[in-house]
């Protein structure tokens, strides 16, 4: 089964000031992990090399002991999709027209989609909730619809693993809550393997199992999450005081900012 | 970046495959009787009866001589012209994902006029083959900025930069607009003339040979074409949304960018740089079928010569016995257009 790692990956791309310098990590399958650390600490970098789409300046990505730099694109995105913080079409396509471009990597270069990958990208809308948004106009929909959209097109990829560039950023906690659980179901129940860079220290101790803290792209500390979300790394990683404690009725950790240190 | 345009989406709950036949049955049936039926009309009345009546000899058949000789080169000229900038349009809209761009917008015409300004001005009688010198120097001239806005807008193994490919663009037309007008400014009035002529389009190419010139390339363009529309529909959301759906980003943006330049650089070299096909086309394309590429780009091309050749038939009749340049009444046509399009997405 999939899983991913990087070994010794830097990456600069001629900017000495922005860079990720000898990132390992090792993505097991079916698991779920948290990419937390400050803005411009590299994380958004991290997800592109991670993907493919970037290729690393030295080291490797690996996705089942194959390097990804040498696999076409279209295969590797047949197990990996991936979710960026926005997608802004140039064109008014449908919310049905979106999701099936998820299933490009499957299709040959002149097939137009079948009955089988109609079906699939039904199951995606309904995974995500959005299946009465099916002849909807992309453009005309809220931002937590759009963001499921766009989750459900990836699953229309039917990935393996799926990267998520801070799926809940610009949601209101309604529709937070309802993505979390949303990507928790989709691991337990498809056993998608995740990745997701995040800003919400409560959205990660909620949903991840294994946190990646990265600063000034490197690795500060990387493990189980009731191993490394603590005040110490919170203040490390941020220069923010934190209250970090188990919540009973959450079943969590939450982190409580005190103030900036 | 919000300025895609919203469109009525009746049509998108029918199968893709559905869709596609049926689009190019209705858009093929279209350019199919416009290029037939315009021959017919002109100065002189003829019968389509007549021009295809086997009894009569073609060398007595008035009316066929008339629709095979007289009018045919030119509706063929406008319906490859207008077909070649109507799809050019479609791909460099979704490659530069702007749906206001243009076949122009990329300096190819300014560099193709500048060509056969030069042509013209300077008297120039050089052929190559079926090519005389000014489309071919017109061609030359295409290419020449084509490759010159490549190699600003492209550094090894990356995608091409839609921003910079965007100001290169601009910077060129302009440019070239400086040369065009210093060139006119040193020629004598006849020369002028002839060259400001060639500017406003004109699909009379006097027979078949200027076409036989520019369908190879055409065909070329096409051929490419036929690799890129599900790509298109992924590069218009973003090249690393295209990438992580498993589309080669580098590949597709070249091969839009050269095909799409080819293209309008043949188009260019036989009838002129005709304005606003390449937009109003498209646009009015997606208004009837949506925005999916793989039947936006067929229908385009199809429906870009039936404009083309409608719009030279009113050409030369509204005024009749005067003739309008037709890339006059593209622009009449197509300004309004564009503006109505630019104020309707407010």
């Amino acid at each position: 089964m999939m899983s991913l790692t990087a070994q010794h990956i830097s990456y600069s791309h001629g900017r000495p000031d922005f860079a990720l310098r000898d990132v390992s990590l090792s993505i097991a399958r079916q698991s779920l992990t948290g990419l937390l650390g400050p803005n411009g600490c590299g994380k958004t970098t991290l997800l592109k090399l991670l993907a493919g789409v970037l290729q690393p300046d030295r080291g490797e990505v690996h996705l089942d002991r194959r390097a990804l730099a040498g696999m076409p694109r279209r295969e590797v995105a047949r197990q990996i999709a991936v979710v960026p913080q926005e997608t802004h079409p140039a064109f008014d396509y449908t919310v049905m027209e979106m999701v099936l471009m998820g299933r490009h990597p499957h299709l040959g270069a002149f097939q137009l989609e079948g009955p089988d990958d109609l079906a699939i990208a039904r199951d995606s809308l309904a995974a995500t909730g959005t299946a009465h948004l099916a002849d909807r106009s992309y453009m005309t929909l809220s931002g937590g619809e759009k963001q499921r959209v766009v989750i459900a097109s990836a699953l229309a990829q039917a990935p393996h693993v799926l990267l998520l560039d801070e799926p809940t950023a610009s949601l209101d906690l309604g529709y937070q809550l309802e993505v979390a659980s949303l990507l928790r179901r989709l691991n337990r129940e498809r056993g998608v393997t995740m990745v997701l860079a995040t800003h919400d220290l409560n959205l990660a101790a909620s949903l991840c199992d294994t946190l990646v803290l990265l600063q000034d792209g490197r690795v500060l500390a990387q493990g189980p999450t009731r191993d490394v979300l603590t005040p110490a790394m919170v203040h490390q990683l941020y220069g923010v005081d934190a209250d970090v404690t188990f919540h009973d009725r959450a079943g969590h950790l939450t982190v409580v900012p005190v103030g900036r240190r | 970046m919000n300025e895609a345009i919203l469109v009525d989406r009746a049509h998108a709950s029918q199968p893709i495959r559905t869709r596609l036949a049926l689009t190019i049955a209705g858009f093929g049936t279209l350019a199919l009787l416009t290029c037939v039926l315009a021959p017919l009309v002109g100065s002189t009345q003829i019968s389509l009866a007549r021009v295809f009546d086997r009894s009569i000899p073609f060398e007595q058949n008035v009316d066929a001589q008339i629709f095979f000789v007289a009018r045919l080169p030119r509706v063929l000229a406008g319906a490859l012209a207008g077909a070649a900038l109507a799809a050019a349009g479609v791909v460099f809209q979704a490659m530069l994902r702007n749906p206001l761009a243009t076949p122009f917008t990329l300096g190819v015409s300014a560099g193709a006029s500048l060509g056969a300004m030069l042509a013209i001005i300077f008297g120039v009688s050089v052929s190559l083959g079926p090519f005389t010198s000014v489309p071919l120097a017109s061609f030359i001239g295409a290419s020449l900025a084509t490759a010159l806005v490549y190699w600003l807008a492209t550094s090894p193994g990356r995608a091409m930069s839609t921003s910079v490919l965007l100001l290169a663009g601009v910077t060129l037309n302009s440019f070239f607009s400086a040369l065009i007008m210093f060139v006119q400014y040193i020629a004598d009035f006849a020369q002028v003339y002839r060259a400001a002529r060639w500017l406003m389009g004109d699909l009379d190419v006097g027979g078949f040979e200027p076409i036989a010139a520019a369908v190879p390339l055409t065909a070329v363009a096409f051929g490419l074409f036929a690799l890129l529309p599900s790509s298109l529909n992924l590069l218009s959301l973003g090249a690393d949304a295209a990438a992580v759906r498993g589309v080669d980003v580098v590949r597709s943006q070249r091969l839009a960018f050269f095909s799409a330049s080819l293209a309008t650089s043949a188009a260019v070299s036989l009838a002129g740089p005709i304005g606003f096909i390449g937009i109003v086309v498209p646009h009015l394309v997606r208004l009837m079928v949506g925005v999916d590429h793989r039947i936006v780009l067929p229908a385009s091309t199809l429906f870009g010569a039936a404009f083309l050749v409608a719009c030279d038939l009113l050409a030369r009749t509204l005024l009749a016995p005067v003739e309008i340049p037709v890339g006059v009444v593209t622009a009449m046509i197509g300004g309004p257009f564009f503006l109505w399009l630019l104020v309707r997405k407010g």
